[in-house]
Parts: C-alpha cells; sequence; structure tokens
C-alpha cells in the first residue's frame, strides 16, 4: 500500500536553496521589474523557517551558487514522486547547472535518482503538477514533448497527461493542487482552459478551487501527522481577493506567505522547495 | 448449415467471414435468391435433417465403440449433440440472446407464436428420418474396417446424392479436410474412417497460470461452448469479466466471439486458444468469490511479467511481494538460497537482483496474510496503476503521427508515446464507427462547442480498425451501465455490424454474482505452474471423459445461470432496447443539428429534403434538448412508428428468413434487421457503395444563388440525395436490389455502435415496438396498412420543432406533402412487396412532382455511377462565407488537446455537414418552395476512363417579394483513374461564375469517394 498514491501531501523533508546576489540582475524574468535581494533573502528565509519549524520538515538547505542566479528555485530542477527522484534538464541553458547540486543532495537523501540525459529533452519542475493519482506536464517554453515522455518513463505508475502552457512561464504559475483532488486554479481564461484540458484528460475527477489571481493559484498543500491539511497560500497585502477566498477553507491550517519580490522573477511559492516523503516510502 | 437458415443479409455476412471458401458462399448467396419462402422451408428442413443426421451417428457410433457407455450417458450424449445442432439452427436468436443455451428458458416466456416457430426445429429433428439411415451407412462401415477407403467414398456418393437434393453446402464435407485430418492424431484408425461424420475437434486452452487444458468441441460449437467449458474446468462462475482468444492468421491476437462459430473466427487448423481476462473490473473487491480474483491476479502478474502493465519499481516489488506471500504463505528464513529461488520467478520484466532483494524483503512484511489477502492488496495495487485495464492499439492519428489508442473502463484514451494526449469519456462519444482502416467517433459537443465533431484515426489495416472497434463496442456496453441509469435500461446498443456485446454487462454481472451462492471452491494456487509457463509441453488434461463431464456440469450450471439471470434483464429485451434506443441515439445526434440549424430549417423546412430528414433522423433529442418536443414524442406513437418504419424495411428480410423455416427467435433477428436497416438510412451512403470497388467516383455539387438569396441547405441535402439514388436504384431492377440489401450485410466493413442513448425514450416504448414487430409477423399487410397513417402522423411529429417557430403556414404544405407520401405509399403497396424494402419516406419525392423533381429525375437517369459508387464517402466540404463553420475548428478543439489544426481531408464530415448552415429564416408562402424546381440540363460526357455528368437545377422562390433563384449544379464525375478534385472544382467554380456572372457561388460540396488500395477482410 505503501507504494502508489501513499497519503497525498505527507512530507517529511524539503530541499531549499539560497538566494544569490546575482538574482537582483540576471535572474531570468518576464516582465523588467527591480528585485531588492535584501527584501526577497528576507522572504525565502521566512518561507524556510515555516517550513522547517512551523512545520516540522527536516530542510536541506544548499547554499547559493552565484553563477546560477535563479538557483533558489529549486523545484524546476528534480520531480520527486515517493522515493524516485528525476533530474530534470531545465529548459533554460543557464539554469542547466543548478541541478548538480540537487542531484546530489537527493542523492544523500537515498532517493533513487533517475538523470534527464536526452539532449533534445527539457523539462522544468514548474511545468509538473502531481495531483497524487497522476501528473500534468505543461508543454511550455521551458518543457517540451520529450522532457514529459521522459518523466513518463520514470514515473511508470502514473498516467502522464500533457497540458499546453501559453500565457504564462509554467503551468505551476496558474494551478496546484490545494488537496487532495482539489486543484487550485487561476481565473484567467488560459489558466481556465488548462483545467478543462487536464479535467478532460483525466479519469479522476478533481475539486477546482478558483482564484482571482493566477500567481495567487501557487500554493503548497501538506497533510502532516500532528497537522492535517496544511496550506501555505499567498498573502492578503499581495493578492487581496485571491486571499478571501483561501480564507473560506474549513478544516485548514492557512499560512499566508509572502513573495512579494521573488515573484517579479516568476518565482512562485512551490518553486523554493523540494518536499519528500521519506517515512511512507519502502 | 446456418446459411441456409439466415435471412439474406446473413448469408451474405456469413460468406463474407468465410472468405476461405468462396464457393460456399456464392452459392449460398445464389441460392437465397433463388429461394421463394415456401421452398425455402423445405429446404431448411431438409438442410437441418441433414445436418443432424451428419452428427448423430458421429455420437451412436462413437458409444459403440466405446460401447462401455451407460445408457444414460448415451442419451446425454445425444441430447446435447441435438442441442449443440439447434444452437446452430436458431443462428439468429443466440446472435442476439446474452447466451445461447439460455434460449430455452427465455422462450418459455416468449409468445406462443414464437413458441411454435421455436418447436418446428424440434419436431423436425424427431421426426426426420434421414438420421437412420445415416446411422446404417455408418455401421456398414464399422463392420468392414478393412474396406475404409471405399466405404468412406460411397458414403462421399451418397453425401453428394444428398447435397443435389437438399443443396447441403456444409462446410464440413468440403472445407474441413485439414481439420479432420488435425484431429486424425487424437483418434484411433477407425475413427478415422467416421471422420466424414465426426466433427469433433481438439481444442487447447491456455489457462492463466500457464497450464494447458484440452477438450473436444463439436466443430460447429460456438466459442461460447468452449468458453463454458473452461470455465467448468476452472469452476469460475463470475465469467464474465474474462474471454478467449486466438492468434489469428495474421499472429494477431483476437477474441472468441461466443456468438459466433470457432471454425468460422480462428480461420485456420490451429485450435489453440488462451483463456484471459477479458474486461479488468475497476474495483476487484468488488468481486463475489476469491476464485475470480485469484484468476485476475494470474492474469496481472502475466501482465506485469511482460510489461504490458508498466510499472514502477517499487510497485514491481511490493506486487512481487504479494505474489510471494500468496503463493508460498510466510517468508521463510531458512530457505535455502531463496535469492537464487526467486529468480526463477519471472516478476518484472527487467528484473534484477535488487529487485529481488526488495521484494523478499517486502514479503517479510506481510507475515500472517492469507493468500486471498495477499491477493487482494495485490489487485488494490494494481488497479491504480494506470495502464490497468487499458487495451492498447497502434494507430495514427489524422496527421499521420504514430499515436495509441487505448480502450479501458472509462473510455478511449489517446497516447504519444508513453504520454497521454487526449482522453474521450465514454459519455463523450456519441457514435463509434469504423470504415476500412479508419476508425471514427463522433464526439458530443462541450459546453462551449456548438458542434459535434469526428475524429478519424488510422488503424494499421482493416482488421485492426474493426478489432478496435469491437473492443470499444465491448468495454463500452460492458463498464457504461455503471451509471445511475437503473440495470433493467442497458445503455449499450449497436448498430451496423453483426457484432455485438452479447455478454452481461458489470452491473448485470455484478448482481448475478451476489446471488452466487456456494461454499468458496477450493482451488490451489502455486506458482510452479507459472515458472513453467514460458516452457512448452505443458500438462495436458485427459480430453474426452473429463471434457465431457465438465460439458454436462456446464449444462447444469448454465441452467442455474439462466435463473440467476431472470433476476437481470432478459437479454431479448436488451437487444430490443438496444435496436431501440440506437436509433434514439442516432437521432438524438442528428436532432441536435436541427436544434442548431433552427433558422435554418425554418427557411428550409419545406423542402423535401429536410421533411426527410426530419423523418429518418428524427427525435427524441438528446438531454441538452430536452423540451416539449421531447415529451411529445415520448407520448406520442412517433417513435412506435418509426421502428415500425424500418421493420417494413426489413420485412423481405424476415419473410426470408420465415421461409427459410428455422428462424427461431423472430422478434429478436427481427429487431436486429431492423437495426441494421436503421444504420442504412442513418448512413446515407452506406447501401449501394460496396457493389462496386473498382471506381473512383466523385460528386462535386456547385449551387449558385443570386447575390439576394440565402445560402440553401445544399449541404443538408447533399447526403439525402445520395439516398434517393440509392433508392432509385432498386426501383429500377431488382437485381440491384440484391446488391443493396447484400450491402447492408457488408457492414462488417464498416459499423457504427451509438454508445450514447437518448434517455427520452421510454420504457414504455419498447414493447410497443415488440408488438408491432409480433404483428408483423403474422400479418404483414396489415402492418403495411397500418403504417401510412403513422408515417404521416409522425412526419406531423417531427415538424413539430419547424412549426413551434415558423407557423401553421408551412404545416399545411407539410401536410400537402404528407398526404402525397402516404398516396405515394399505398400506390406502392400494391406493387410488389420487396419494394417496400426500399420504400422509406425519403422515397416518396421522387414520385411526388415538388421540388426536388429534378433531383429525383437526376436520380433516376444517374443510377449507374452510384451504383458503382464507393462505401461510405469521404466528404469535403468547402463553404464561402457566410456558411463556413470550419470544421476544422471543431476537430481541432477535441482531437489532441494540444493540437491546433487537423487536416480536414482526414476527416470525415459525413455527419458534421449539416451544421454548418447558419442563415437567418426566411417567410415562406404556402407551398413554401412550391415553385418546383426546374431541371434545366442533364447531361453525361464519357470519356474513356471518366464518367462526368451534369445536372442544372434552377429553382426560383418568392421571398418577401424578392425573386430568389437559385442554380444548383451537380456534377457527377466517375471513373477509375486518379481525379484531380480541386482541379474539377475549380473548373465547376469557374464555369458557375462565366454562366451567371450576376449570381454568386454561394455554397460548394465536394463529395469524395474513393477506393483505397486497403484489401477487405473479415
Amino acid at each position: 500500500m505503501a507504494a502508489l498514491m501513499a497519503g497525498f501531501g505527507l512530507y517529511t523533508h524539503a530541499i531549499v536553496r539560497r538566494i544569490p546576489a546575482s538574482l537582483a540582475k540576471e535572474a531570468l524574468r518576464t516582465s523588467e521589474a527591480e528585485v531588492d535581494v535584501d527584501k526577497a533573502r528576507g522572504e525565502h528565509d521566512a518561507y524556510v523557517e515555516v517550513l522547517r519549524t512551523r512545520l516540522g520538515l527536516d530542510v536541506v538547505d544548499l547554499p547559493a551558487d552565484e553563477s546560477f542566479p535563479d538557483c533558489v528555485f529549486v523545484e524546476d530542477a528534480a520531480v520527486v514522486c515517493g522515493d524516485t527522484a528525476l533530474i530534470t534538464r531545465p529548459g533554460a541553458e543557464s539554469r542547466r547547472g543548478e541541478t548538480e547540486a540537487m542531484k546530489r543532495a537527493l542523492k544523500a537523501l537515498n532517493l533513487n535518482v533517475v538523470e534527464m540525459t536526452d539532449e533534445n529533452a527539457t523539462l522544468d519542475g514548474g511545468d509538473v503538477l502531481f495531483t497524487g493519482r497522476e501528473f500534468f506536464v505543461g508543454l511550455s517554453s521551458r518543457t517540451n514533448q520529450r522532457g514529459a515522455e521522459i518523466l513518463a518513463d520514470a514515473f511508470k505508475d502514473y498516467a502522464v497527461s500533457t497540458v499546453p502552457v501559453l500565457a504564462s512561464l509554467h503551468l505551476k504559475s496558474f494551478c496546484s493542487m490545494g488537496g487532495p483532488g482539489l486543484i487550485v486554479i487561476g481565473s484567467s481564461e488560459p489558466a481556465q482552459k488548462a483545467l478543462k484540458i487536464m479535467q478532460q484528460m483525466s479519469d479522476h475527477c478533481y475539486d477546482k478551487l478558483t482564484v482571482p489571481d493566477d500567481f495567487a493559484a501557487n500554493c503548497i498543500y501538506m497533510n502532516l501527522p500532528d497537522k492535517g491539511h496544511v496550506l501555505l497560500h499567498c498573502t492578503a497585502e499581495q493578492y487581496p481577493e485571491s486571499f478571501k477566498v483561501f480564507e473560506k477553507l474549513k478544516d485548514y491550517t492557512l499560512i499566508p506567505v509572502s513573495n512579494m519580490e521573488k515573484v517579479k522573477v516568476d518565482g512562485a511559492l512551490t518553486c523554493c522547495s523540494i518536499l519528500i516523503n521519506k517515512k511512507g516510502s519502502i | 448449415m446456418t446459411t441456409e437458415v439466415g435471412s439474406e443479409t446473413e448469408v451474405k455476412e456469413k460468406a463474407e467471414e468465410s472468405a476461405d471458401q468462396p464457393d460456399q458462399s456464392e452459392k449460398a448467396t445464389e441460392e437465397t435468391q433463388e429461394v421463394a419462402s415456401a421452398e425455402g422451408e423445405e429446404k431448411g428442413k431438409e438442410k437441418e435433417g441433414k445436418g443432424i443426421s451428419k452428427f448423430l451417428p458421429t455420437w451412436l457410433k462413437k458409444q459403440k465403440s466405446l460401447s462401455q457407455t451407460s445408457p444414460t450417458k448415451e442419451a446425454a450424449l445425444k441430447e446435447e449433440a441435438i442441442s449443440v445442432e439447434k444452437q446452430e439452427e436458431e443462428g439468429p436468436a443466440p446472435e442476439v440472446n446474452g447466451l445461447a443455451d439460455e434460449v430455452p428458458e427465455k422462450e418459455a416466456v416468449k409468445s406462443e407464436q414464437l413458441k411454435e416457430k421455436e418447436e418446428k426445429p424440434h419436431s423436425k429433428a424427431s421426426t426426420d428420418t434421414e438420421p437412420a439411415k445415416e446411422e446404417k451407412v455408418d455401421e456398414s462401415v464399422e463392420k468392414s474396417p478393412e474396406e475404409t477407403k471405399e466405404t468412406t467414398e460411397g458414403q462421399g456418393v451418397e453425401e453428394e446424392k444428398k447435397e443435389q437434393e437438399g443443396e447441403v453446402q456444409g462446410e464440413g464435407e468440403g472445407g474441413g479436410g485439414g481439420e479432420e485430418g488435425q484431429t486424425s492424431i487424437f483418434q484411433s484408425p477407425l475413427r478415422l474412417v467416421r471422420k466424414t461424420k465426426m466433427k469433433l475437434v481438439v481444442c487447447h486452452v491456455t489457462l492463466l497460470d500457464g497450464t494447458d487444458f484440452s477438450c473436444e468441441v463439436e466443430k460447429r460449437a460456438k466459442g461460447q461452448f468452449l468458453f463454458f467449458k473452461v470455465c467448468d474446468h476452472l469452476n469460475l462462475l463470475e465469467k464474465d469479466y474474462f474471454g478467449l482468444t486466438y492468434k489469428d492468421n495474421h499472429e494477431q491476437t483476437s477474441c472468441l466471439d461466443p456468438m459466433k462459430e470457432i471454425k468460422r473466427q480462428i480461420r485456420s487448423n490451429n485450435w489453440q486458444f488462451a483463456f484471459n481476462v477479458k474486461f479488468y473490473p475497476p474495483d476487484p473487491s468488488l468481486l463475489s468469490e476469491d476464485i475470480t480474483r485469484y484468476l485476475l491476479c494470474l492474469q496481472l502478474r502475466e501482465d506485469v511479467a511482460s510489461g504490458r502493465l508498466p510499472c514502477s519499481f517499487v510497485t514491481h516489488a511490493l506486487l512481487g511481494s504479494y505474489t510471494l506471500q500468496a503463493e508460498f504463505g510466510d517468508y521463510e528464513p531458512d530457505q535455502p538460497r531463496p535469492v537464487d529461488f526467486m529468480s526463477q520467478l519471472n516478476f518484472a520484466p527487467s528484473q534484477n537482483k535488487e529487485m529481488e532483494e526488495k521484494i523478499l524483503e517486502l514479503h517479510k512484511s506481510h507475515r500472517g496474510m492469507t493468500p486471498a489477502q495477499a491477493d487482494a492488496q495485490f489487485l488494490e495495487n494494481a488497479k491504480k496503476l494506470s495502464m490497468y485495464g487499458v487495451d492498447l492499439h497502434h494507430a495514427k492519428d489524422s496527421e499521420g503521427v504514430d499515436i495509441m489508442l487505448g480502450v479501458c473502463a472509462n473510455g478511449l484514451l489517446v497516447y504519444k508515446d508513453r504520454l497521454r494526449i487526449n482522453r474521450f469519456a465514454w459519455p463523450k462519444i456519441l457514435k463509434i464507427s469504423y470504415k476500412r482502416n479508419n476508425f471514427y467517433i463522433k464526439i458530443r459537443p462541450g459546453e462551449t462547442e456548438q458542434f459535434e465533431s469526428t475524429v478519424g484515426f488510422k488503424l494499421q489495416n482493416h482488421r485492426s480498425a474493426k478489432r478496435l472497434w469491437k473492443v470499444c463496442v465491448e468495454n463500452h456496453s460492458f463498464f457504461r451501465l455503471n451509471t445511475p441509469e437503473p440495470p433493467t435500461k442497458p445503455r449499450f446498443l449497436t448498430l451496423g455490424s453483426k457484432f455485438r456485446y452479447s455478454g452481461r454487462t458489470q452491473a448485470q454481472t455484478r448482481t448475478a454474482s451476489s446471488l452466487i451462492d456456494r461454499p468458496a471452491p477450493r482451488f490451489e494456487r502455486t506458482s510452479s505452474k507459472r515458472i513453467s509457463r514460458s516452457l512448452d509441453g505443458a500438462p495436458m488434461i485427459s480430453i474426452t471423459e473429463a471434457g465431457r463431464d465438465s460439458a454436462e456440469n456446464g449444462r447444469e450450471h448454465r441452467l442455474d445461470d439462466s435463473k440467476v439471470k431472470t433476476v437481470d434483464v432478459s437479454p431479448g429485451d436488451v437487444e430490443d432496447t438496444s435496436a431501440q434506443q440506437s436509433l434514439g441515439a442516432s437521432e438524438a445526434a442528428v436532432a441536435q443539428d436541427h436544434d442548431k440549424t433552427q433558422d435554418e430549417v425554418l427557411k428550409h423546412q419545406a423542402s423535401i429534403s429536410q421533411l426527410k430528414r426530419s423523418f429518418m433522423e428524427a427525435p427524441p433529442p438528446s438531454p441538452p434538448q430536452t423540451n416539449q418536443w421531447e415529451k411529445r414524442l415520448t407520448s406520442s406513437p412517433a417513435t412506435a412508428v418509426r421502428v415500425q418504419q424500418q421493420q417494413v424495411v426489413s420485412e423481405p428480410h424476415a419473410e426470408a428468413a420465415a421461409a427459410a423455416a428455422a428462424a427461431a427467435d423472430f422478434t429478436i433477428s427481427d429487431t436486429k434487421e431492423s437495426a441494421k436497416t436503421a444504420e442504412v438510412e442513418i448512413e446515407e451512403t452506406v447501401v449501394i457503395q460496396e457493389v462496386s470497388k473498382a471506381t473512383k467516383p466523385a460528386l462535386i455539387t456547385v449551387t449558385t444563388d443570386s447575390p439576394a438569396s440565402a445560402p440553401t441547405d445544399q449541404e443538408t441535402r447533399e447526403p439525402e440525395v445520395t439516398v434517393q439514388e440509392e433508392v432509385a436504384v432498386p426501383k429500377d431492377a431488382k437485381a440491384a436490389k440484391q446488391e443493396s440489401v447484400s450491402s447492408e450485410s457488408e457492414s462488417e466493413e464498416e459499423a457504427e455502435y451509438h454508445p450514447n442513448v437518448s434517455v427520452s425514450l421510454s420504457h414504455t416504448q419498447i414493447p410497443e415496438e415488440k408488438e408491432e414487430e409480433d404483428k408483423e409477423n403474422e400479418d404483414e399487410t396489415a402492418e403495411q396498412n397500418m403504417l401510412a397513417p403513422d408515417v404521416s402522423s409522425h412526419q406531423a411529429e417531427t415538424s413539430h420543432p419547424a412549426e413551434d417557430i415558423s407557423g401553421g403556414v408551412v404545416e399545411s404544405q407539410k401536410e400537402d406533402m404528407k398526404k402525397n407520401a402516404e398516396n405515394e405509399k399505398e400506390g406502392r403497396e400494391t406493387e410488389d412487396s420487396t419494394d417496400d424494402l426500399m420504400m422509406t419516406p425519403e422515397e416518396t419525392p421522387n414520385g411526388v412532382a415538388l421540388s426536388e423533381e429534378a433531383v429525383a429525375a437526376h436520380v433516376e437517369e444517374e443510377p449507374e455511377p452510384r451504383i458503382n459508387g464507393e462505401p461510405r464517402p469521404q466528404v469535403i466540404c468547402y463553404s464561402e462565407p457566410p456558411v463556413v463553420k470550419t470544421e476544422m475548428v471543431t476537430i481541432s478543439d477535441t482531437f489532441a488537446a494540444q493540437k491546433t489544426e487537423i487536416a480536414t481531408k482526414e476527416v470525415p464530415i459525413v455527419h458534421t455537414e449539416t451544421k454548418t448552415i447558419t442563415y437567418e429564416a426566411a417567410q415562406l408562402d404556402g407551398t413554401g418552395d412550391g415553385e418546383p424546381g426546374v431541371l434545366m440540363t442533364a447531361q453525361t460526357i464519357t470519356s474513356e476512363s471518366l464518367c462526368t455528368t451534369t445536372t442544372t437545377h434552377i429553382t426560383k422562390t418568392l421571398k418577401g417579394g424578392l425573386s430568389e433563384t437559385r442554380i444548383e449544379k451537380r456534377i457527377v464525375i466517375t471513373g477509375d483513374c486518379d481525379i484531380d478534385h480541386d482541379k474539377a472544382l475549380a473548373q465547376a467554380i469557374k464555369e458557375a461564375k462565366e454562366q451567371h456572372p450576376d449570381m454568386s457561388v454561394t455554397r460548394v460540396v465536394v463529395h469524395k469517394e474513393t477506393e483505397l488500395a486497403e484489401e477487405e477482410e473479415d
């Protein structure tokens, strides 16, 4: 029982990475915004603190690497499900090197590490939505079909469906899991269209929670032993309307996490950590 | 032998099936054509007698040679022989029934008249003197075994004589030589002599544990006979999840159709089968018995080990550990060199030491688990795998990209490599069809989409397309009953192909298994067999005695089963319902069109073609359109009328069947025919096309309208015109009729299946339909008399939606037409009744001088190229604004989700084209299109390889004081060489523009029918 779809949202470990100073100027971004590195670091520290102290996860804190301005967004470097970790081949060439440190960290955690060696494949972890029952892979500027195929090969137990992502950087730029069988989705047209595709492709029925702001739809769900449903989501300051939607969730431990600076370089909440469950694995 | 018994359609179909016996099939067809009803009956009798005579001595002799057989056993054997024979005689009935063996039971409930018919075969069997005669011959053979050869020859002569008398052409004598040779291996020389009479074949069935089960079956036995034997051997009650497969001539694994003769399916002398899971239960914990779960486990272990069911390392290990627990019990630390032992077991395609160690490690953790629990855990994990229960088929999408189509309980999945790129849930699919190597699904429009769309896939060949279609039909049938719908109202149905899912649905089988009341059967779980599975020469279980015993047991079991079954829907009902529902479904599908094009309908509703549409494809609207119309329909006789209509169409079939005298279950076979005919009506172009495949006709229609005019419903009309043409042909020549009839039966080549049934059909209508059919059987004239008024009322009914909008003016016009139709119809009825075969309402306009006259004239002038026409065409529509509705967009939306475009060429738009028209409604005066169109020209130019026919049809309409002239030009190019359609089209448009510079081309419809190089099989 342990292997398939064991307690969705149950995590014991988290991998995070520090913010390099180069983030301010060199990190890739879709907008022209100026990033205050100190503010960003402050945010990130708070984020890590929530994971470590508030939620009690074992946090593996990787040092920043100035040569990889985007290295804080660890999610893109690997996809972990069960005890298998797929080291990705990020779509942005400047980020390919980020996977090295990630690979070491994952191996150190005794995970079954699979590497994406095909030079035609690209995959950003930000395009991978694992629902607990299946994978959706966004085909975006960063992720291609081949990358998705390799992911499907690495996680054979699960269906892997592809979803075109046209209007945003990543699939998870407008959606994420808000609970078992609950997809949090932005209200923009591309987001809703993508949701429709996901629903059509799936044998399972998903509930949806629509939030006014696409970016606010990126949140982190966990189901922890003595804490129940936990949701890390946007702050009222950042997305007041979406915040209200989250506030209505019952039986959740809601933890607003500020993400004002990182969002300027397209960093969402899920981007900044890789969550791992070591306990349930066999 | 069955060939004799069935209707023409059947005969042809069977002939088609038995491509390896072309002579026979030809003969059969010929014969059937000649057969007058009385004659046919006689023949049927003779045949039957002969058939039994052929069969009985076999058994008698055998008993003699065994000589130890107890009398009771002898009787039992005889009985069985007869019943087997009977099964065959009843050809049509079992086709429709869930289980042929339940026929007698079921019949008891049937109407008297049916019973009478039923009894015929019995009485014949008992009164016939031929068996005795035969027996004598056989005895003499036995007496002088040394003279084997001579006697055999003599026998042969005798047989020949009989053949002349009774026109016997059982495949046995001629075609069966090969099998006999094979069978002889298992028989004594003495029995070799009787070979010509004996039709026993040894079947080898590979079971799920890798062992081989062998048993003898009568050579003509149906698939289910063998299947039940295997189930009995396995002591399996929940058998509906399982099935037999065989390797066909192309090394492809096919399912053995339980309703068809084994021999006709395997088409080789290799009576080798495999027992497999056919439907993977989505939740195995709902199975009633552990033995069923065990068998499912065995299948899944094989699936996993072979890589058919992919899973991760961890899952492999976990499943393997449960397997160990189930087969060996608790982990034994003392077991010598456990890892070596492990490597003998096959758990995964890429098994390694690491995995084996992991398996052992996990095995330790299962301590105390019973085998049944371990199996259950195994299944709990296996069922979550994404490919669990997905039956994959190689295909190409419309752009030629390699994909896989996966059929499963929930619907149809589209994979590219490992990735799922689309999914069509069963409720989304309106129709499944195949044609040659193409496989099509018609998709229900989504909330935001306006139109249905059809998605086409290319399979490797015709066989694979058909196989995929069958799998879809079966899976849908089996699993879709899993809806809130009451189980008494099954939602499956088939059209077209003879094939339909004949077993119980999952819901039914669940009900049935909930009634299983027996102590859990003991069975042995062991992996030793599994280990040896790869080895040849699996243990062979004694054939004869065991086999026969199990057969007897089988009877009993089956009785039990049928008792259980009375709880469920009677199979006949199921079938009736489906026939009815299938109509509903297809009609519903089109009903949507109606709604969509309401305005357009308004404008053109007076056009006969529209009327025809209404009639043919009419109502029960699918749920989205639920409205008063539907209510009216359900409360009116309209639905029944529609069915009647089809009955009339199918009547000659029925006659033929009756003539053949052995039609055991009339209602049902009739219904089947109805369904088939329904398909023909819906699939407008189906009928004629198959007659000749040598030509490549192309039909280009150019409609020119004056600028002021609205677009016509040319597209709507287009397919119907084709129908008219088809209809016209049989009128002209009887021979042509025969052809067109037989082409129906060739539906094996293509078929449709409407998975979604309009809920609007109420139950009450179904008995009604049955009644009608019974009546028809009794007295067809009465039936026909009833028909005419009914037709009219139906027409009135179908015109409602239009009336609702346009008011009574149109109605009156319609009434006129109705009357015409009636008159026409009644007039025809006095003619040869075979004409009624084609007397579908769409024909009436042909005789009535209305606006379609010109077209009709054209039709009558041009039957030739159409006869040479080709099966269901690919239709390409080029439309100019404002008519353009771009199928491309519609389709692309529903194909691979991420695809942005699909080549229109690849997609048959036959069913979507009518949706393309949206236009404001026009006021029609009292006579509607009343001004008859004028046929301006009809010229035919024939060159060496091309035949070009141009028909110009001008219609003038007074529209709100404005005169509108519509010129419709139809160009039919027929030829067996390549036609540059684009060029022809361009030419046509150019000419139209030149001839009428002041008019605009509003619509161009290209209707292309091409013969593909693909060979036809099956």
